[in-house]
């Protein structure tokens, strides 16, 4: 008896269910997405969909004429030694300096986090503050300090009385690039992993410290392995972040324009394959393999670091 | 006439890159009929006069620091015309967005300041109207021989000159008096003077030369070369001709001796080290007294300006930037933006101009006794006119630009810097130079022999 009623009372419910799914076949669901989907379609999709219609052809800037090519501009590119040479350097950058930027911002992390410095908060927003800096006057400022001939880099030359300091020269410009990249994302770095670091309940210090873990014991088994998370999406924004170099470069040509060509980073030679010469077609091509190759390499990264422990 | 913003310039650039792979793609689109397209708009003399009786409304994009008061001059003089002016910034800045402008279909204005070195680019896709049909080529006489060549582009005028740039020698009087320099002739003087001044003071140079593009060509011009010939679809490149050679003859023995300072022009520390003794000459355009006296006020006085030397002592010279405006296709009123550059380069808009330090195109104020004879103070009371109006006469003739003179200009650093970078033989790279533009010539349906 009971149990009848209770089915009795389930079915009319079930009813309702049915009905309410199929009211969102009527389309009451799409009202909610419906705006997220038109901006989503109108700035992520239309532009994709744009390039890659764009790499399909090629087109001749002063005589026009369009011509279907299919795939040929993404086999140009596979062979484009140029391509390759921007891409192998940021590659380099990638590998050396994503590491050190985040040691770096994990330390500082750490440190703040430990409650044994002196004005944690002032030191988080120094470290944090070159972030703030707009990137282009960064890199403006930093071009004084590396200046050949006047600047920070010049009076040290003067004060030892060597030109061994030329931070612009072509053997260091890729440190010198790396150096000011590192400056600036430090501190949000930092950021990303004291505020994973804060989401640690205390519970699990106590516990540590009642099993009489000392200070880099706590690190190594509570800290850590909460900030994996963490780390994981700091490596995958540098990552991104690296295949994209492009203002600090772009910036420093000025004043080093033989050493920074037009194609020294992939993002630099679609930019001026596109505005200095035209070459959309191509233009379009290079951005769209430098975007798949920068999607998968984010994706192993991503896959990798959520199935292994640190 | 060069930018001393350039670093302003790379600012924007970088900022607008920020969204490259969407900007990319919004640009590449939209017809590109218009370049195939012929002279569609047919006028006359008569219809230019009409046009600026009957007004209208004009948009003007340039970066002559005299634009405004141009437009305002001439805005109060025909106050049926509106003319709204735009800066739609210095140099590749304003050419990316007038390329994209044209490129879209749409958004281009009526009339735009374009370098001569820039005009073939614009010219021969068709993107700008021929101002013959205005009947403008009866102004020939009033201007000088190598700035009426340059506004054409094969039989087509597209524009009124609006200033020159013949190239002369800056010195610093200073720096020769300390150093016991004579004031070189010929350039292998200038060679034995720039071996003197540095053996002298390590810190000096003779001049600074990172690798300019604009600087090279013209002085392959002034060493009577013609590397680029242009004959409708038909180009030939030879960065190894006798002009050419000639060039690199005197100049790799700087370049390659370390004789030549390496800071870039139109940075902070250049108008410092022009100042400073550092650099003591510049070859260069002569609209350089009034970049100088904006930008290098410790220099005051010390400077003067001497003919170009030359390779056998006789006077030649080339030009060295300067620019016109054109009137576009896109335009929805071309005789009444003919009659607003018939007024800014020909008739009442040239005073404004030469009052905001500029030089002048035009054989009338060119022989000016009171232009001609101005004393200048920031150069020690010398008569510079003198010898820049002198340089205008002697401008080499024969010269042309690339049709993709900009897009050359854009990977010199690639190419030609990278001989200045090892301080190694400027011909290898003037070689890789020419490659990369006979590969992209051929590219962009052009007929390249090099």
């Amino acid at each position: 008896m009971a149990e009848s009623v209770a089915q009795d009372h389930i079915r009319p419910l079930r009813a309702t269910g049915t009905r309410r799914r199929r009211a969102g076949r009527d389309g009451k669901g799409w009202l909610f997405v419906g705006p997220f989907l038109a901006v989503f379609a109108l700035t992520f999709l239309a532009p994709i969909g744009y390039a890659i219609y764009l790499s399909l052809f090629r087109e001749q800037a002063f005589f026009g004429g369009r011509v279907f090519v299919g795939l040929d501009n993404y086999l140009d590119a596979l062979q484009d030694p140029k391509f390759w040479e921007a891409f192998g350097r940021v590659a380099v950058f990638l590998v050396v300096q994503v590491p050190v930027m985040l040691i770096l911002a994990l330390l500082a992390a750490l440190a703040i986090d430990s409650a044994r410095l002196h004005a944690a908060s002032f030191f988080r927003i120094v470290i944090f503050l070159p972030y703030a800096v707009p990137g282009v006057v960064a890199v403006l400022m930093w071009g004084y300090i590396y200046g050949n001939n006047f600047g920070l880099a010049a009076d040290l030359n003067d004060l030892f009385g060597t030109s061994a300091i030329q931070p612009l020269s072509g053997t260091w410009m890729l440190p010198s690039i790396a150096n000011i990249v590192t400056w600036e994302f430090v501190g949000y770095n930092m950021l990303i992993f004291y505020s994973a670091l804060r989401t640690i309940p205390g519970e699990l210090y106590e516990a540590a410290a009642i099993d009489g873990a000392g200070t880099f014991r706590t690190i190594r088994a509570v800290k850590l392995p909460a900030l994996r998370g963490a780390i994981v999406i700091a490596t995958i924004f540098s990552i991104i972040g690296s295949f994209q170099l492009f203002n600090e470069p772009n910036i420093l040509r000025t004043l080093a324009p033989n050493v920074i060509t037009t194609y020294y980073t992939p993002n630099m030679y679609a930019y001026n394959l596109s505005f200095a010469g035209q070459q959309f077609n191509y233009s379009a091509t290079i951005a769209i393999v430098m975007g798949v190759i920068t999607a998968i390499i984010a994706y192993v990264v991503q896959l990798r670091g959520s199935r292994e422990a640190l | 006439m060069k930018s001393h913003l350039r670093g302003l310039r790379q600012l924007v650039v970088a900022g607008a890159a920020l969204t490259a792979l969407a900007v990319v793609a919004a640009c590449g689109g939209g017809s590109s009929d218009d370049s195939a397209s012929g002279g569609t708009t047919t006028g006359s003399a008569d219809a230019v006069d009409a046009a600026l009786k009957a007004g209208g409304e004009i948009t003007y994009w340039s970066w002559t620091p005299s634009a405004q008061a141009q437009v305002d001059a001439f805005v109060k003089q025909y106050p049926n015309v509106k003319v709204n002016y735009v800066n739609a910034g210095t140099g590749n800045d304003h050419y990316t967005k007038l390329q994209n402008a044209i490129k879209a279909g749409s958004g281009a204005p009526d009339v735009a300041q374009i370098e001569y070195q820039a005009l073939p680019q614009f010219a021969l896709p068709g993107s700008l109207v021929d101002l013959n049909q205005y009947g403008f080529s009866q102004y020939e006489s009033a201007y000088t021989a190598s700035t009426w060549a340059a506004v054409h582009a094969g039989s087509g005028l597209f524009g009124l000159p609006q200033d020159s740039g013949p190239m002369a020698l800056f010195y610093n009087k200073d720096v020769f008096d300390k150093y016991g320099l004579t004031v070189p002739k010929t350039w292998d003087e200038y060679v034995a003077a720039a071996k003197k001044l540095h053996a002298a003071n390590p810190k000096a140079y003779i001049t600074n030369d990172s690798g300019d593009a604009g600087f090279t060509t013209s002085m392959i011009w002034q060493a009577g070369g013609t590397p680029f010939k242009t004959d409708g679809k038909n180009i030939s490149i030879n960065l190894q001709d006798d002009g050419s050679k000639k060039w690199t003859g005197s100049w790799n023995q700087l370049v390659e001796g370390g004789l030549v300072s390496a800071i870039p022009g139109w940075t902070d520390e250049w108008f410092k080290a022009l100042g400073d003794g550092t650099i003591a000459t510049l070859p260069t355009g002569a609209w350089m007294p009034g970049v100088m006296e904006a930008s290098v006020k410790a220099g005051a006085g010390k400077w003067r300006v001497a003919p170009m030397p030359t390779y056998d002592g006789r006077p030649a010279t080339a030009e060295n930037g300067g620019s016109t405006e054109s009137v576009l296709k896109q335009s929805k009123n071309p005789a009444l933006a003919a009659a607003f550059v018939r007024w800014l380069n020909h008739d009442e808009g040239v005073k404004p101009f030469l009052a905001s330090g500029g030089f002048p195109a035009t054989t009338a104020d060119l022989e000016d006794p009171a232009f001609v004879g101005k004393a200048s103070a920031y150069f020690g009371g010398q008569k510079i006119n003198e010898v820049l109006t002198g340089a205008a006469g002697t401008v080499v003739k024969g010269w042309t630009y690339l049709p993709y003179e900009l897009y050359a200009n854009s990977i010199y650093g690639d190419t030609v810097g990278k001989s200045y970078q090892a301080k190694s033989d400027l011909d290898a790279g003037l070689k890789s130079w020419q490659d990369a533009l006979v590969a992209y010539g051929n590219q962009q349906g052009f007929q390249v022999n090099g």
